[in-house]
């Protein structure tokens, strides 16, 4: 019994690594696809601002480009921390998603801050003696808690909404309701704990510290002050598990949506890099079935695009 | 989900949810002008508004029927086995869809938008469409996208109906689906709102490339007597090399006569710097921009050319708007006009879609000696207007002027100030009047994707009603503190073909002429005005 929640963490661990990796690994793998950019660009370094872009200079490939990288983390990190744009388009959203998402960045930074409490206890366990060992503990106490108080706030606030608005309503799936259910109840189980049994993350602390040693040993104790905590362990990893497997792998393609597709302006120069994929791609064959094609599976983009239209 | 309407004594849904889509027959939903917001004054009286014809019964009877207006004219299937046969077809176009081989072209964006919504309804807000339809459902950006999407993942991934939703897939779905990809102007506005990165606007133009690329569903505007009479012809105006010299030999004449100052449009000039593609509907339907251009570039001693090689002469690429393969064909005609000219750039004259195609979607198809640099006009006016070798008096455009913002060439481009900058240089100050929002923000005229030469049934009215509306109320109100009649006339600058075509018919439908004094025109035809070499009055402030 003691070994299950050990277990169940590292499957977590594995499963979330190779589902988030391939999901990477899936989306960068997709063909260059035509030009598609959206404006703001946010690397157009002097020209973020208003939204301009390289091609209002004329004979533009001819001139250096500007591209800042400075320019995409402005945008990058309030949007990821804030959720800007959701703040700014749709604020009743934004009240109840921004807890949620800031709420998840909280829990995860209370995995991660255990973590690191759990190895410096192997490693220089005097260290956790002095101040910095109580800053951490504190630290750990409060993403955790606030962490998942503000999750369980913005999930119910989310499912409220969702439930409440019947055009929302209308538009959500089954296993849109069951993910936030889930985060309300692993959430919740993990406070339950908190507030019951482990007013300071100990218990937590000590299984972290076994996971990360490799250790499993079995939590002292007896009744629910093992019980709880080995249970919102499990269902922690559980979630972690389930959370890419599904829509809520956001983040994965958020990255590739900015990236490869919003900010993506790389020009195509003569002789330059991209040419000889693009003549790759245009010698793909095609299906499509409409008369004006007749794409029969050897006729490639080429041909399809190059071909006498009858008069 | 919400109230009813009655329309031609029949009961229609007016907030059909996502499984009335694929149920019941004829229109789905129906937009009163009651539900409307009023327009700013002096249009402001809801019983003054004309109202959209409805539909007449035989229409009704022999289309497929979404809402107040019909785009397609997709005829009725004949039998339950047609229906069946046609189903199939468009989920095997939608199979086909998701392959790189047939699709690499937009594969990644659109698996990106597929696997992607948090269905926030964060992009209603931004549709004018939406908006101006007083919040219709229909008219939602992720309405049709959550159709699509839902037939993705029950029918073409297998998936489950508890993670992604249910949907019927029957010929009613499709056929409405189709429809509805063309109550969208695909100007990506609501793309800009996103949280996450997903594109509705993009999947309208998927859908419609499914109906198109597989079925040989499209707007016959936009296919029979756009690409394909571009691709025979070389003109979707169906004028031919020498119906067009004529006729720019005509404007050239117009022009000299009109400015004291004699031009001659240059043709098949070899060498040339700049092969300059006008949109032959400018040609056709407002001369008085070849004119210009003509005008500015001879007297800014630029090197340019026209062509009269096979789509040459025309910039347009509707394929653009819904058909991949189209859109390809086109541009390489395009780039093979240039190439036989051995010109060092092409130059997109004052048409936005022609832009957007040809310099940033075309970049992933011309390659080797058809990868001939392309611009915009806008920088080049700016240049000419840097370079004072053309002499401008701001005070001859002594009047309010407003400019519009292409969709395609700054939300999508990126091309913002260089029209800015010309029009600081050619109108006073205190006469400039930015629309709200502008720049990458801006409003869709209500043309765009074809729209503003789409025309069957009473698709104009409806378009003028919904998708052009908020262009309108947007021209209004930037004009608020001007004295809103004829006596005082209004500029707004719109320079590109479609939207400019766009804009003329809302003003004319609103009578806006004659009541407020709004008339429009491009940004080219302002600089000539403006020019002290020339004589005054190129704007002639006539209704055409």
């Amino acid at each position: 019994m003691a070994l299950i929640p050990y277990v169940v963490i590292y499957l977590a661990l594995l499963v979330f690594a190779i589902a988030i990796i391939a999901r990477f690994i899936m989306w960068s793998r997709l063909p260059m696809h035509v030009r598609w950019e959206l404006y703001p660009v946010a690397h157009e370094a002097s020209r973020a601002h208003y939204g301009g872009s390289y091609l209002e200079e004329s004979d533009w490939w001819t001139k250096p480009r500007e591209k800042s990288l400075v320019g995409e983390l402005k945008a990058m990190i309030p949007e990821i921390v804030f959720l800007v744009a959701l703040k700014e388009h749709n604020p009743k959203m934004w009240v109840r998603s921004f807890p949620f998402h800031f709420g998840l960045y909280l829990a995860a930074l209370w995995a991660v801050l255990m973590g690191i409490h759990g190895l410096l206890a192997a490693a220089t366990p005097a260290l956790l003696e002095g101040v910095a060992g109580t800053l951490l503990t504190y630290a750990i106490v409060a993403s955790g808690a606030a962490g998942m108080g503000l999750a369980i706030l913005g999930a119910v606030g989310l499912l409220h909404r969702r439930l409440s608005d019947p055009e929302l309503r209308d538009f959500t799936a089954p296993a849109d309701i069951f993910n936030l259910l889930f985060f309300i109840a692993v959430f919740g189980l993990t406070l339950v704990t908190f507030f019951t049994v482990d007013r300071d993350f100990s218990k937590f602390r000590f299984l972290v510290h076994n996971l990360v040693t490799f250790k499993m040993e079995a939590l002292p104790g007896s009744g629910l002050e093992i019980l709880l905590p080995q249970a919102s362990l499990i269902l922690l990893g559980l979630l972690m598990a389930y959370i890419p497997l599904t829509h809520m792998s956001h983040f994965v393609g958020k990255y590739f949506a900015y990236h490869a597709i919003r900010w993506n302006d790389e020009p195509n120069l003569r002789g330059g890099k991209q040419e000889a994929a693009i003549h790759e791609l245009l010698a793909h064959p095609i299906t499509w079935a409409a008369p004006h094609i007749r794409g029969d599976g050897k006729k490639t983009w080429v041909d399809a695009a190059t071909e006498e239209v009858k008069k | 989900m919400g109230g009813r309407r009655h329309r031609g004594g029949k009961e229609i849904k007016k907030d059909p949810s996502l499984q009335d889509f694929s149920r019941g027959e004829g229109p789905l939903t129906h937009v009163d002008i009651e539900d409307q917001v009023p327009l700013p004054p002096p249009f402001d009286k809801r019983e003054e508004e004309p109202a959209i014809a409805p539909l007449s019964d035989q229409a009704r009877k022999k289309y497929e029927c979404l809402d107040d207006t019909i785009a397609l004219s997709i005829p009725k299937p004949a039998s339950k086995e047609e229906e069946e046969r046609l189903v199939n077809q468009f989920l095997s176009g939608m199979r086909k869809l998701f392959t790189p081989e047939n699709n690499w072209t937009f594969l990644q964006p659109l698996l990106m938008s597929m696997e992607h919504c948090a269905r926030c309804f964060t992009c209603s807000e931004a549709c004018h469409i939406y908006e101006e339809s007083g919040g219709n459902p229909l008219y939602r950006p992720a309405y049709r996208s959550e159709i699509f999407r839902r037939i993705y993942h029950k029918y073409v991934r297998n998936g489950s109906t508890f993670s992604h939703g249910d949907i019927d897939l029957n010929w009613k779905t499709v056929s409405r689906l189709i429809e509805l990809a063309y109550r969208c102007n695909l100007c990506r506005r609501c793309a800009q709102t996103c949280p996450i990165g997903a594109d509705n606007a993009l999947l309208a133009r998927e859908i419609r490339k499914v109906a198109s690329q597989e079925m040989g569903i499209s707007s016959k505007e936009c296919h029979d007597f756009g690409s394909m009479l571009q691709l025979k012809v070389g003109s979707s105006t169906g004028m031919n090399a020498l119906v067009v010299k004529d006729n720019i030999e005509f404007i050239d004449e117009d022009t000299s006569e009109k400015t004291g100052i004699k031009i001659e449009t240059p043709w098949d000039k070899e060498g040339a710097d700049i092969l300059l593609i006008h949109n032959a509907g400018e040609i056709m339907a407002w001369p008085e921009n070849p004119g210009a251009f003509a005008l500015l570039f001879n007297a800014a001693g630029l090197s340019w050319t026209l062509s009269s090689e096979i789509a040459g002469y025309d910039g347009i690429n509707y394929g653009v708007w819904y058909d991949d393969v189209q859109f390809a064909r086109v541009a390489i005609l395009h780039a093979k006009a240039a190439r036989k000219l051995k010109v060092k750039k092409i130059v997109l004259g004052e048409c936005g879609h022609a832009h957007k195609a040809l310099t940033v979607i075309a970049d992933k198809v011309l390659t080797g000696d058809l990868n001939i640099p392309r611009e915009s006009a806008f920088t080049v006016l700016h240049e000419i207007v840097k370079s004072g070798r053309i002499r401008f008096d701001k005070s001859r455009n002594d009047f309010p002027v407003t400019l519009h913002d292409p969709c395609n060439v700054v939300r999508l481009m990126g091309i913002v100030r260089p029209q800015r900058e010309v029009l600081k240089a050619i109108v006073p100050e205190n006469r400039f009047h930015p629309m709200k929002p502008e720049g990458v923000h801006n409003y869709c005229c209500g043309g765009g994707s074809g729209f503003a030469i789409m025309s069957g049934h009473n698709f104009s009215e409806w378009r003028h009603h919904l998708t052009g509306r908020k262009k309108f109320r947007q021209i209004l109100e930037a004009f608020q503190d001007e004295p809103m009649d004829k006596d005082h006339p209004k500029y707004v600058c719109a320079p590109c073909s479609n939207c400019k075509g766009q804009i003329r018919d809302i003003i004319k439908y609103y009578n806006a002429w004659e009541r407020a004094g709004i008339h429009y025109g491009g940004l080219v035809e302002l600089m000539v005005n403006a020019m002290v070499d020339a004589n005054p009055g190129f704007i002639d402030w006539e209704w055409r």
